[in-house]
């Protein structure tokens, strides 16, 4: 799954939680600073991109995904399938 | 009696009669029935499958990912207030002199009953983050206070089914100490679910007339057998006198008073003798300064059970004695069903909304008057209010709650 890939499908799974629209999801957004979500929403886009990517992305990992191009790198790298 | 005098400035409400408040008053002067038999296959073994649905689903009204976050109690909680808000006209207040008391009176327990599926089904891992702020029994006034930015206080005084009516109590209070200037008042409530209902129906609550729906709910008739579960919220916005007529705001009626107290009776059975009830009920005609004969009008809160419904026309009379029968009673529950905590926030919109048009509703179904009553009913139309007459609204609540709110006109 390519990055671009990886970013659309973030996007949508942002959008769905949050109702931030996904063209607003940018690799160089910070969740908190830029997209104003707060923690109990970015456990649920963790939960929902472990569901959707078939991943874990545990807590201590989590809690370093500070932009949306953090989230794609991680996922990239567990070498993710759609 | 206080020298800040309480106004009802905006109103608002999602009901089973409609999605806002006009809406719901008219449905209730039409003496329309929000019941209905559930068709749902999960209320299909249920031994009572009536109830009064919400008119307007709030997906249709809020946004898909504030529907994620909020409990179906939070969502009617916040669609009514911002009615009630904007309908007030958008009051400018400072945020530390805004204050919220909106209560539930059982909260989110849809959610509690959803998440425990997903524990038992998916794991813990994929319960929602948020679940416990959708279950607090706080969760619809915290809603509410965040969307409006109070910040004189938020408070949800948790009294069963006189829990809407003591969050109204409780707004009075909070302004007359001087705490806050403005307060969004209301109750809430979505529980039309299996476990409810089967609950409810354990305890020989609900009625049971499947095989006539909108006959359901029949306060004071001889026929009555019991309550309608109904869902929704309605929310009012009290106000200083002096700080709605600096800003040239509408006024409803004034707030002119509340009475509360508890049976020590039974867990759940009302005191026969009506001791409670009639304590509230005098209490709050002398909070606002009324003899019982200022009183013309009471929305009773005849729920259509039968011990019920008799207890509180008991109490009634204990309450305003001779003059009880010059008081034309209405129960409006006939039409909306039983919203529960979010009853008491209703029926006092309803009575404001009676004072301002000078019409009592009618009590739906009410075919054969029980002969054990022996009040001025107000049955098969409308009836025109006298100017000049007070209103009170009675809420009693599971637990022996007894809460009284007396309205008198703008």
């Amino acid at each position: 799954m390519s990055d671009q890939d990886i970013l659309t499908a973030l996007g949508e799974i942002v959008q769905e939680a949050t109702g931030i629209p996904a063209d607003r999801v940018v690799p160089a957004a910070s969740f908190t600073n830029d997209l104003d979500i707060d923690s109990l929403s970015m456990v649920e886009i963790a939960t929902m991109a472990e569901d959707r990517f078939n991943v874990s992305i545990p807590d201590s990992e989590l809690s370093k995904l500070k932009t949306v191009g953090d989230v794609v790198d991680f996922l990239a790298k567990a070498g993710v399938a759609a | 009696m206080s020298t800040r005098e309480v106004v009802i400035t905006g109103i608002g409400a999602t009901t089973p009669l409609g999605g806002d408040m006009e809406s719901t008053w008219r449905g209730v002067l039409a003496g329309a029935s929000g019941t209905t038999v559930l068709e749902e296959e999960w209320a299909a073994e249920l031994p009572v499958r009536l109830a009064a649905p919400a008119a307007v689903e709030p997906a249709s009204v809020l946004p898909p990912a504030r529907l994620r976050s909020l409990d179906r109690n939070q969502q009617f909680a916040l669609i009514a207030a911002r009615e009630a808000w904007s309908d007030a006209g958008g009051p400018e207040v400072e945020p530390e002199r805004l204050g919220a008391v909106f209560s539930s009176g059982i909260g989110g327990l849809i959610t509690v009953l959803e998440q425990y599926d997903i524990l038992n089904s998916r794991g813990a891992r994929r319960v929602s983050p948020f679940t416990v702020p959708m279950i607090m029994p706080n969760g619809a006034v915290a809603a509410v206070a965040l969307e409006l930015n109070a910040r004189a206080g938020a408070h949800a005084p948790v009294s069963a089914c006189a829990s809407g009516s003591e969050a109204i109590a409780d707004g009075l209070e909070m302004i007359r100490a001087g705490r806050a200037d403005v307060v969004l008042c209301g109750g809430s409530e979505a529980v039309i679910h299996a476990l409810p209902l089967a609950a409810f129906a354990a305890m020989r609550a609900l009625s049971a007339r499947h095989e006539d729906p909108k006959g359901a709910s029949r306060p004071f008739d001889k026929q009555r057998d019991g309550f309608v579960l109904g869902e929704g919220a309605a929310a009012l916005v009290l106000e200083t006198r002096e700080h709605a007529e600096a800003r040239g705001a509408r006024i409803y009626a004034v707030l002119a008073g509340a009475g509360m107290a508890s049976d020590a009776h039974h867990i759940a059975a009302p005191d026969p003798e009506g001791v409670g009830a009639g304590t509230a009920m005098a209490a709050a005609m002398k909070d606002a300064g009324l003899a019982p004969n200022d009183v013309g009008h009471l929305n009773a809160h005849a729920t259509s059970t039968p011990t019920g419904d008799i207890a509180e026309a008991i109490a009634m009379r204990r309450a305003f004695g001779a003059h009880t029968d010059a008081i034309s009673v209405t129960a409006t529950k006939s039409c909306t069903g039983h919203l529960l905590g979010a009853a008491g926030a209703l029926e006092a919109a309803i009575t404001c909304l009676t004072l301002r048009d000078h019409k009592v509703p009618a009590i739906r179904n009410l075919d054969d008057p029980d002969d054990d009553v022996g009040l001025d009913l107000v049955r098969v139309t409308t009836r025109d209010l006298p100017a000049g007459r007070a209103a009170l609204s009675n809420s009693f609540g599971f637990g022996g709650h007894d809460v009284a709110l007396a309205f008198t006109e703008a």
